[in-house]
Protein backbone atom coordinates (compact mmCIF):
# COMPACT_ATOMS: atom_id res chain seq x y z
CA UNK A 1 0.00 0.00 0.00
CA UNK A 2 1.30 3.19 -0.53
CA UNK A 3 0.58 6.57 1.15
CA UNK A 4 -0.73 9.43 -0.95
CA UNK A 5 2.38 11.20 -0.54
CA UNK A 6 3.03 14.14 -2.85
CA UNK A 7 6.50 14.15 -4.23
CA UNK A 8 8.47 17.51 -5.86
CA UNK A 9 11.98 17.90 -6.89
CA UNK A 10 14.66 19.79 -5.38
CA UNK A 11 17.61 20.59 -5.44
CA UNK A 12 19.02 19.46 -1.92
CA UNK A 13 17.67 16.43 -0.52
CA UNK A 14 16.91 17.55 3.10
CA UNK A 15 15.72 20.49 2.71
CA UNK A 16 13.16 18.79 -0.09
CA UNK A 17 12.58 15.88 2.41
CA UNK A 18 11.50 18.06 5.33
CA UNK A 19 9.70 20.38 2.82
CA UNK A 20 8.10 17.09 0.84
CA UNK A 21 7.26 15.80 4.38
CA UNK A 22 5.47 19.33 6.22
CA UNK A 23 3.42 19.49 2.88
CA UNK A 24 1.76 16.21 3.76
CA UNK A 25 0.70 17.26 7.47
CA UNK A 26 -0.32 20.38 5.99
CA UNK A 27 2.41 23.12 6.12
CA UNK A 28 3.16 24.16 2.59
CA UNK A 29 6.34 25.59 2.40
CA UNK A 30 8.78 25.58 -0.89
CA UNK A 31 12.00 24.23 -0.18
CA UNK A 32 14.04 27.54 -0.17
CA UNK A 33 11.86 28.24 3.04
CA UNK A 34 12.74 25.17 4.30
CA UNK A 35 16.50 25.70 3.93
CA UNK A 36 16.26 28.84 5.20
CA UNK A 37 13.72 28.55 8.20
CA UNK A 38 16.09 25.22 8.88
CA UNK A 39 19.40 27.13 8.83
CA UNK A 40 20.69 25.50 5.91
CA UNK A 41 23.41 28.04 5.09
CA UNK A 42 26.76 27.48 6.35
CA UNK A 43 30.71 27.60 5.76
CA UNK A 44 33.73 25.99 7.13
CA UNK A 45 36.95 24.47 6.02
CA UNK A 46 38.27 21.67 7.91
CA UNK A 47 41.65 20.60 6.78
CA UNK A 48 42.00 17.92 9.37
CA UNK A 49 38.77 15.81 8.05
CA UNK A 50 39.58 14.27 5.00
CA UNK A 51 37.14 13.22 2.38
CA UNK A 52 38.72 10.91 -0.03
CA UNK A 53 42.15 11.96 1.66
CA UNK A 54 41.30 15.34 0.79
CA UNK A 55 39.94 18.24 3.19
CA UNK A 56 36.46 18.83 3.99
CA UNK A 57 34.84 21.82 2.52
CA UNK A 58 31.37 22.42 3.55
CA UNK A 59 28.69 25.00 2.60
CA UNK A 60 25.58 23.75 4.53
CA UNK A 61 24.84 23.05 8.07
CA UNK A 62 25.50 19.54 9.76
CA UNK A 63 23.39 16.83 8.49
CA UNK A 64 20.17 16.60 10.21
CA UNK A 65 20.31 19.81 11.58
CA UNK A 66 17.82 21.60 8.63
CA UNK A 67 15.36 19.11 9.54
CA UNK A 68 15.41 19.22 13.47
CA UNK A 69 15.50 22.99 12.80
CA UNK A 70 12.74 23.13 10.69
CA UNK A 71 10.54 21.40 13.24
CA UNK A 72 11.85 23.27 16.50
CA UNK A 73 10.97 26.62 14.33
CA UNK A 74 7.88 25.65 13.24
CA UNK A 75 6.67 23.82 16.68
CA UNK A 76 6.19 20.80 14.95
CA UNK A 77 6.52 17.29 16.73
CA UNK A 78 9.24 15.45 14.70
CA UNK A 79 10.22 12.36 16.36
CA UNK A 80 13.34 10.60 15.49
CA UNK A 81 15.20 7.04 15.64
CA UNK A 82 18.30 4.90 15.23
CA UNK A 83 18.88 1.23 15.33
CA UNK A 84 21.41 -1.08 16.31
CA UNK A 85 20.12 -4.07 14.54
CA UNK A 86 19.27 -3.58 10.60
CA UNK A 87 16.33 -6.05 10.95
CA UNK A 88 14.64 -4.03 13.80
CA UNK A 89 15.09 -1.17 11.64
CA UNK A 90 13.38 -2.24 8.68
CA UNK A 91 10.33 -3.38 10.98
CA UNK A 92 10.12 -0.19 12.49
CA UNK A 93 9.98 1.35 9.20
CA UNK A 94 7.42 -0.99 8.04
CA UNK A 95 4.83 -0.78 11.03
CA UNK A 96 5.27 3.53 10.48
CA UNK A 97 4.46 3.05 7.21
CA UNK A 98 1.58 0.77 7.86
CA UNK A 99 0.26 3.15 10.73
CA UNK A 100 0.08 5.98 7.45
CA UNK A 101 3.39 7.72 7.82
CA UNK A 102 5.72 8.99 5.25
CA UNK A 103 9.07 8.44 6.56
CA UNK A 104 12.02 10.24 6.33
CA UNK A 105 15.55 8.12 6.22
CA UNK A 106 19.36 8.74 5.71
CA UNK A 107 20.51 6.40 3.66
CA UNK A 108 24.37 5.98 2.13
CA UNK A 109 24.29 7.39 -1.89
CA UNK A 110 26.38 4.38 -2.84
CA UNK A 111 23.96 1.77 -2.13
CA UNK A 112 21.09 3.19 -3.90
CA UNK A 113 20.79 1.63 -7.32
CA UNK A 114 18.81 4.74 -9.18
CA UNK A 115 21.71 6.46 -8.97
CA UNK A 116 23.84 7.00 -11.88
CA UNK A 117 27.11 4.99 -11.36
CA UNK A 118 28.94 8.72 -11.88
CA UNK A 119 27.71 9.90 -8.72
CA UNK A 120 27.96 6.79 -6.41
CA UNK A 121 30.33 7.62 -4.08
CA UNK A 122 30.80 6.63 -0.41
CA UNK A 123 28.79 9.73 1.55
CA UNK A 124 26.48 8.85 4.08
CA UNK A 125 24.34 11.78 4.37
CA UNK A 126 21.62 11.08 1.75
CA UNK A 127 18.04 11.73 3.00
CA UNK A 128 15.22 10.10 1.31
CA UNK A 129 11.29 9.91 1.90
CA UNK A 130 10.03 5.73 2.13
CA UNK A 131 6.04 6.15 1.51
CA UNK A 132 4.90 2.79 0.60
CA UNK A 133 5.65 -0.92 0.62
CA UNK A 134 4.64 -3.55 -1.72
CA UNK A 135 6.11 -6.85 -0.78
CA UNK A 136 9.86 -6.41 -0.74
CA UNK A 137 9.59 -3.20 -3.41
CA UNK A 138 9.52 0.35 -1.43
CA UNK A 139 7.89 3.50 -2.80
CA UNK A 140 10.59 6.29 -2.41
CA UNK A 141 10.60 10.22 -2.92
CA UNK A 142 13.98 10.61 -3.29
CA UNK A 143 13.70 14.95 -3.93
CA UNK A 144 16.84 15.62 -5.92
CA UNK A 145 15.49 12.92 -8.72
CA UNK A 146 12.05 13.96 -10.68
CA UNK A 147 10.27 10.85 -10.34
CA UNK A 148 9.52 8.49 -7.21
CA UNK A 149 11.62 5.64 -7.99
CA UNK A 150 11.66 2.25 -6.05
CA UNK A 151 13.85 0.51 -4.59
CA UNK A 152 13.89 -3.35 -2.82
CA UNK A 153 14.04 -4.14 0.84
CA UNK A 154 18.02 -6.01 0.23
CA UNK A 155 18.91 -2.56 -1.02
CA UNK A 156 17.19 0.04 1.49
CA UNK A 157 18.39 -2.17 4.51
CA UNK A 158 22.02 -1.72 3.56
CA UNK A 159 21.59 2.36 2.49
CA UNK A 160 20.50 2.68 5.57
CA UNK A 161 23.24 0.86 7.71
CA UNK A 162 26.20 2.63 5.64
CA UNK A 163 29.39 2.58 7.64
CA UNK A 164 32.09 4.77 7.47
CA UNK A 165 31.96 8.89 8.07
CA UNK A 166 28.37 9.81 9.42
CA UNK A 167 27.29 6.20 9.38
CA UNK A 168 23.12 7.12 9.61
CA UNK A 169 22.90 3.55 11.57
CA UNK A 170 19.22 3.31 10.24
CA UNK A 171 18.41 7.21 11.16
CA UNK A 172 14.44 7.67 10.40
CA UNK A 173 12.20 10.37 11.35
CA UNK A 174 8.81 10.91 10.73
CA UNK A 175 6.30 14.10 11.95
CA UNK A 176 3.75 12.33 14.25
CA UNK A 177 1.78 15.94 14.81
CA UNK A 178 1.88 19.61 13.18
CA UNK A 179 -0.06 22.06 14.69
CA UNK A 180 -2.75 23.91 12.51
CA UNK A 181 -1.04 27.21 12.86
CA UNK A 182 2.37 28.35 12.24
CA UNK A 183 4.29 31.61 12.85
CA UNK A 184 6.28 31.73 9.80
CA UNK A 185 7.66 35.08 10.63
CA UNK A 186 8.90 34.21 13.34
CA UNK A 187 10.59 30.96 12.50
CA UNK A 188 12.17 33.08 9.23
CA UNK A 189 13.54 35.70 11.66
CA UNK A 190 14.84 32.54 14.00
CA UNK A 191 16.45 31.10 10.99
CA UNK A 192 18.07 34.31 9.84
CA UNK A 193 19.09 35.32 13.19
CA UNK A 194 21.15 31.72 13.76
CA UNK A 195 22.19 31.68 10.04
CA UNK A 196 23.89 35.13 10.32
CA UNK A 197 25.12 35.06 13.69
CA UNK A 198 27.30 31.79 12.80
CA UNK A 199 28.51 33.36 9.84
CA UNK A 200 29.55 36.46 11.72
CA UNK A 201 30.39 35.27 14.83
CA UNK A 202 31.88 32.08 14.67
CA UNK A 203 34.23 31.14 17.50
CA UNK A 204 36.21 28.92 15.29
CA UNK A 205 38.64 30.45 12.30
CA UNK A 206 37.56 27.34 10.09
CA UNK A 207 33.45 28.56 9.98
CA UNK A 208 31.64 30.95 8.61
CA UNK A 209 33.35 34.28 7.28
CA UNK A 210 36.39 33.50 8.53
CA UNK A 211 36.09 30.32 7.69
CA UNK A 212 36.10 31.55 3.97
CA UNK A 213 38.81 33.76 4.87
CA UNK A 214 41.16 30.65 5.94
CA UNK A 215 40.35 28.57 3.10
CA UNK A 216 41.34 31.46 0.60
CA UNK A 217 44.43 32.28 2.41
CA UNK A 218 45.24 28.41 2.47
CA UNK A 219 44.59 27.81 -1.14
CA UNK A 220 46.84 30.93 -2.75
CA UNK A 221 50.01 29.01 -1.35
CA UNK A 222 48.90 24.86 -2.34
CA UNK A 223 50.89 25.03 -5.35
CA UNK A 224 54.10 26.07 -3.54
CA UNK A 225 53.26 23.52 -0.60
CA UNK A 226 52.04 20.50 -2.11
CA UNK A 227 53.22 20.63 -6.27
CA UNK A 228 50.74 21.55 -8.85
CA UNK A 229 49.21 18.19 -9.55
CA UNK A 230 47.97 17.67 -5.33
CA UNK A 231 46.49 21.68 -5.19
CA UNK A 232 44.58 20.57 -7.96
CA UNK A 233 43.25 18.02 -6.62
CA UNK A 234 42.63 20.05 -3.31
CA UNK A 235 40.66 23.07 -5.58
CA UNK A 236 38.72 19.89 -7.31
CA UNK A 237 37.46 18.83 -4.08
CA UNK A 238 36.13 22.51 -3.46
CA UNK A 239 34.53 23.15 -6.23
CA UNK A 240 32.35 19.30 -6.10
CA UNK A 241 31.36 20.61 -2.45
CA UNK A 242 30.16 24.29 -4.01
CA UNK A 243 28.37 22.65 -6.80
CA UNK A 244 27.53 19.26 -6.56
CA UNK A 245 24.72 18.31 -7.39
CA UNK A 246 21.81 19.39 -3.92
CA UNK A 247 23.67 23.13 -3.68
CA UNK A 248 21.07 24.21 -6.49
CA UNK A 249 24.09 26.39 -7.90
CA UNK A 250 26.69 28.48 -6.02
CA UNK A 251 27.41 26.92 -2.75
CA UNK A 252 23.82 26.68 -1.81
CA UNK A 253 23.69 30.84 -1.81
CA UNK A 254 21.11 30.78 -4.81
CA UNK A 255 18.76 28.93 -3.04
CA UNK A 256 19.14 31.15 0.23
CA UNK A 257 18.68 34.05 -1.67
CA UNK A 258 15.60 32.52 -3.21
CA UNK A 259 14.60 32.10 0.77
CA UNK A 260 15.48 35.84 1.32
CA UNK A 261 13.20 36.88 -1.86
CA UNK A 262 10.28 34.75 -0.46
CA UNK A 263 10.84 35.83 3.10
CA UNK A 264 10.71 39.31 2.19
CA UNK A 265 6.87 38.77 1.12
CA UNK A 266 6.19 37.33 3.93
CA UNK A 267 7.47 39.64 5.93
CA UNK A 268 6.97 42.69 4.10
CA UNK A 269 10.43 43.65 4.88
CA UNK A 270 11.79 45.12 1.31
CA UNK A 271 15.19 45.02 2.68
CA UNK A 272 15.90 41.45 2.60
CA UNK A 273 14.37 41.25 -1.13
CA UNK A 274 17.62 43.61 -1.65
CA UNK A 275 19.80 41.59 0.06
CA UNK A 276 18.70 38.45 -1.77
CA UNK A 277 19.36 40.24 -4.90
CA UNK A 278 23.28 40.95 -3.28
CA UNK A 279 23.77 37.53 -2.29
CA UNK A 280 22.25 36.30 -5.91
CA UNK A 281 25.77 38.71 -6.80
CA UNK A 282 27.66 37.31 -4.55
CA UNK A 283 26.56 33.81 -5.84
CA UNK A 284 27.56 34.40 -9.23
CA UNK A 285 31.22 35.70 -7.90
CA UNK A 286 31.27 31.78 -5.96
CA UNK A 287 30.66 30.61 -9.91
CA UNK A 288 33.45 32.35 -11.17
CA UNK A 289 35.44 30.94 -8.80
CA UNK A 290 34.02 27.81 -9.66
CA UNK A 291 34.70 28.47 -13.22
CA UNK A 292 37.85 29.42 -13.03
CA UNK A 293 39.19 26.42 -10.83
CA UNK A 294 37.37 24.11 -13.65
CA UNK A 295 40.25 25.69 -16.01
CA UNK A 296 42.81 24.95 -13.86
CA UNK A 297 41.93 21.68 -13.37
CA UNK A 298 41.63 21.41 -17.36
CA UNK A 299 44.96 22.65 -17.63
CA UNK A 300 43.36 25.67 -19.79
CA UNK A 301 44.03 27.77 -17.93
CA UNK A 302 45.29 31.37 -18.92
CA UNK A 303 47.50 33.66 -17.76
CA UNK A 304 45.51 35.08 -15.03
CA UNK A 305 44.08 32.00 -13.58
CA UNK A 306 46.13 31.58 -10.75
CA UNK A 307 45.68 30.39 -7.42
CA UNK A 308 46.11 33.72 -5.93
CA UNK A 309 43.69 35.21 -8.20
CA UNK A 310 41.44 32.48 -7.05
CA UNK A 311 42.23 33.23 -3.56
CA UNK A 312 40.96 36.70 -4.16
CA UNK A 313 37.46 36.11 -5.27
CA UNK A 314 37.06 33.95 -2.11
CA UNK A 315 38.36 37.02 -0.32
CA UNK A 316 35.61 39.47 -2.15
CA UNK A 317 33.30 36.68 -1.11
CA UNK A 318 33.75 36.74 2.22
CA UNK A 319 34.15 40.51 2.60
CA UNK A 320 30.59 40.88 0.51
CA UNK A 321 28.68 38.25 2.87
CA UNK A 322 29.99 39.74 5.87
CA UNK A 323 28.28 42.97 4.69
CA UNK A 324 24.76 41.08 3.90
CA UNK A 325 24.47 39.33 7.05
CA UNK A 326 25.16 42.08 9.04
CA UNK A 327 22.51 43.61 7.55
CA UNK A 328 20.27 40.60 7.97
CA UNK A 329 20.89 40.95 11.23
CA UNK A 330 20.15 44.17 11.50
CA UNK A 331 17.19 43.77 9.59
CA UNK A 332 15.41 40.66 11.35
CA UNK B 1 22.60 33.46 -11.57
CA UNK B 2 19.81 34.11 -14.52
CA UNK B 3 17.32 31.24 -16.06
CA UNK B 4 18.94 31.99 -19.34
CA UNK B 5 22.87 31.37 -17.79
CA UNK B 6 21.87 27.81 -16.30
CA UNK B 7 24.20 25.62 -17.56
CA UNK B 8 22.77 22.21 -19.66
CA UNK B 9 26.34 20.23 -20.70
CA UNK B 10 25.12 16.70 -20.62
CA UNK B 11 27.84 15.36 -18.33
CA UNK B 12 28.20 11.92 -16.25
CA UNK B 13 24.78 11.39 -15.08
CA UNK B 14 23.32 11.31 -18.80
CA UNK B 15 19.70 12.49 -19.66
CA UNK B 16 19.27 13.02 -15.31
CA UNK B 17 18.23 16.79 -14.42
CA UNK B 18 18.80 18.10 -11.47
CA UNK B 19 17.33 21.54 -10.67
CA UNK B 20 19.13 25.21 -10.23
CA UNK B 21 17.85 27.78 -8.42
CA UNK B 22 17.79 30.83 -11.14
CA UNK B 23 16.12 34.35 -11.48
CA UNK B 24 13.27 34.46 -14.45
CA UNK B 25 12.76 37.63 -16.38
CA UNK B 26 10.66 39.26 -13.62
CA UNK B 27 13.51 38.82 -11.22
CA UNK B 28 11.65 36.55 -9.21
CA UNK B 29 13.84 33.34 -8.49
CA UNK B 30 12.49 29.80 -9.97
CA UNK B 31 13.58 26.25 -9.94
CA UNK B 32 15.58 25.43 -13.23
CA UNK B 33 16.06 22.46 -14.50
CA UNK B 34 19.59 21.83 -15.87
CA UNK B 35 21.35 18.86 -17.45
CA UNK B 36 24.44 19.54 -16.25
CA UNK B 37 27.60 22.19 -15.60
CA UNK B 38 31.05 21.51 -17.76
CA UNK B 39 32.22 22.80 -14.51
CA UNK B 40 31.38 20.23 -12.29
CA UNK B 41 31.98 17.47 -15.01
CA UNK B 42 35.62 18.38 -15.35
CA UNK B 43 35.91 18.03 -11.39
CA UNK B 44 33.81 15.03 -11.82
CA UNK B 45 36.17 13.95 -13.89
CA UNK B 46 39.00 14.20 -12.00
CA UNK B 47 38.00 12.37 -8.93
CA UNK B 48 36.86 9.65 -10.95
CA UNK B 49 40.35 9.27 -12.22
CA UNK B 50 41.94 9.66 -9.02
CA UNK B 51 39.79 6.19 -8.65
CA UNK B 52 40.03 4.39 -11.54
CA UNK B 53 43.81 4.90 -11.11
CA UNK B 54 44.52 3.52 -7.91
CA UNK B 55 41.82 0.56 -9.44
CA UNK B 56 43.97 -0.07 -12.04
CA UNK B 57 46.99 0.01 -9.99
CA UNK B 58 45.97 -2.57 -7.30
CA UNK B 59 44.46 -4.81 -10.23
CA UNK B 60 48.14 -4.69 -11.78
CA UNK B 61 49.38 -5.78 -7.87
CA UNK B 62 46.86 -8.50 -8.08
CA UNK B 63 47.89 -9.71 -11.22
CA UNK B 64 51.86 -10.05 -10.26
CA UNK B 65 50.24 -12.02 -7.37
CA UNK B 66 51.29 -9.11 -4.42
CA UNK B 67 47.82 -8.84 -3.56
CA UNK B 68 44.81 -10.81 -3.41
CA UNK B 69 41.62 -10.52 -5.18
CA UNK B 70 39.71 -9.12 -2.50
CA UNK B 71 42.51 -6.41 -2.79
CA UNK B 72 40.48 -5.54 -6.01
CA UNK B 73 37.22 -5.95 -5.23
CA UNK B 74 37.77 -3.44 -2.22
CA UNK B 75 39.28 -0.14 -3.81
CA UNK B 76 36.92 -0.97 -7.16
CA UNK B 77 34.16 -0.17 -4.27
CA UNK B 78 36.09 2.84 -3.33
CA UNK B 79 36.60 1.14 -0.07
CA UNK B 80 39.65 0.92 2.45
CA UNK B 81 40.72 -1.68 5.14
CA UNK B 82 38.78 0.60 7.29
CA UNK B 83 35.70 0.76 5.75
CA UNK B 84 35.95 -2.60 4.56
CA UNK B 85 36.59 -3.93 7.82
CA UNK B 86 33.53 -2.31 9.19
CA UNK B 87 31.07 -3.51 6.52
CA UNK B 88 32.53 -7.28 6.95
CA UNK B 89 32.11 -6.90 10.93
CA UNK B 90 36.06 -7.78 11.38
CA UNK B 91 38.95 -6.43 12.85
CA UNK B 92 41.00 -4.03 10.38
CA UNK B 93 44.42 -6.22 10.58
CA UNK B 94 42.60 -9.17 9.72
CA UNK B 95 41.31 -7.42 6.96
CA UNK B 96 44.98 -6.63 6.44
CA UNK B 97 45.61 -9.77 6.32
CA UNK B 98 42.89 -11.12 3.94
CA UNK B 99 44.54 -8.39 0.86
CA UNK B 100 47.54 -10.76 1.23
CA UNK B 101 47.33 -13.24 -1.31
CA UNK B 102 48.46 -15.88 1.62
CA UNK B 103 46.09 -14.64 3.49
CA UNK B 104 43.10 -14.60 1.25
CA UNK B 105 44.44 -18.39 0.37
CA UNK B 106 43.40 -19.76 4.08
CA UNK B 107 40.22 -18.00 4.29
CA UNK B 108 37.23 -20.55 5.51
CA UNK B 109 33.86 -20.22 3.43
CA UNK B 110 32.06 -18.14 6.52
CA UNK B 111 34.13 -15.39 6.16
CA UNK B 112 34.70 -15.11 2.61
CA UNK B 113 30.66 -15.07 2.31
CA UNK B 114 30.96 -12.00 4.73
CA UNK B 115 33.20 -10.42 2.40
CA UNK B 116 30.65 -11.52 -0.39
CA UNK B 117 27.67 -10.45 1.01
CA UNK B 118 29.45 -6.88 1.28
CA UNK B 119 30.19 -6.89 -2.59
CA UNK B 120 27.18 -8.76 -3.51
CA UNK B 121 28.87 -10.99 -5.32
CA UNK B 122 29.04 -14.87 -5.66
CA UNK B 123 32.24 -16.58 -3.91
CA UNK B 124 33.25 -17.48 -6.66
CA UNK B 125 33.47 -13.95 -8.35
CA UNK B 126 35.05 -12.87 -5.32
CA UNK B 127 38.05 -14.93 -5.65
CA UNK B 128 38.44 -13.74 -9.50
CA UNK B 129 39.37 -10.38 -11.16
CA UNK B 130 38.31 -9.15 -14.41
CA UNK B 131 41.52 -8.88 -16.59
CA UNK B 132 41.14 -5.10 -17.18
CA UNK B 133 38.65 -2.82 -15.30
CA UNK B 134 35.55 -2.08 -16.91
CA UNK B 135 33.73 1.03 -15.80
CA UNK B 136 31.21 1.68 -18.63
CA UNK B 137 29.80 5.03 -17.82
CA UNK B 138 33.53 6.42 -17.77
CA UNK B 139 34.86 4.80 -21.19
CA UNK B 140 31.62 6.38 -23.08
CA UNK B 141 32.16 9.88 -21.61
CA UNK B 142 34.75 12.12 -23.28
Amino acid sequence: MDIDFKHRQSAHCESGVISNLLAHHGIHLSEAMAFGIGTGLFFAYVPFIRVNNLPLTTFRSATGDIIRKNAKHLGVRLLRYRFRDPEEAMHALDRKLDQGYPVGCQTGGYWLPYFPEAYRFHFNMHNIVVYGRRGKEYAVSDPIFPQPVTISRKDLRKARFAKGALAPKGRMYFIQSAPREIDTVGAIHMGIRKVSRLMLKSPLPIIGIRGIRFLANRLAHWPRKMGRERALLYLGQVIRMQEEIGTGGGGFRFMYSAFLQEAAQITKKEELSQLSGELTRVGDRWRDFAVLGARNCKGRATRGDTFPAMAEILHECAERERAIYKELLATV
Amino acid sequence: MRKYEVPQDVGLAGEMCEVNYALNENGEYELVPSYGWEVKTVTLKQAWEEILQSVEDVLEKVKAGRLSPLAYHMVAHQMDEKLLAKYAGLSRWRVKRHLKPRGFRRLKPGILQRYAWVFELGQEELCHVPSSINFSFFANWK
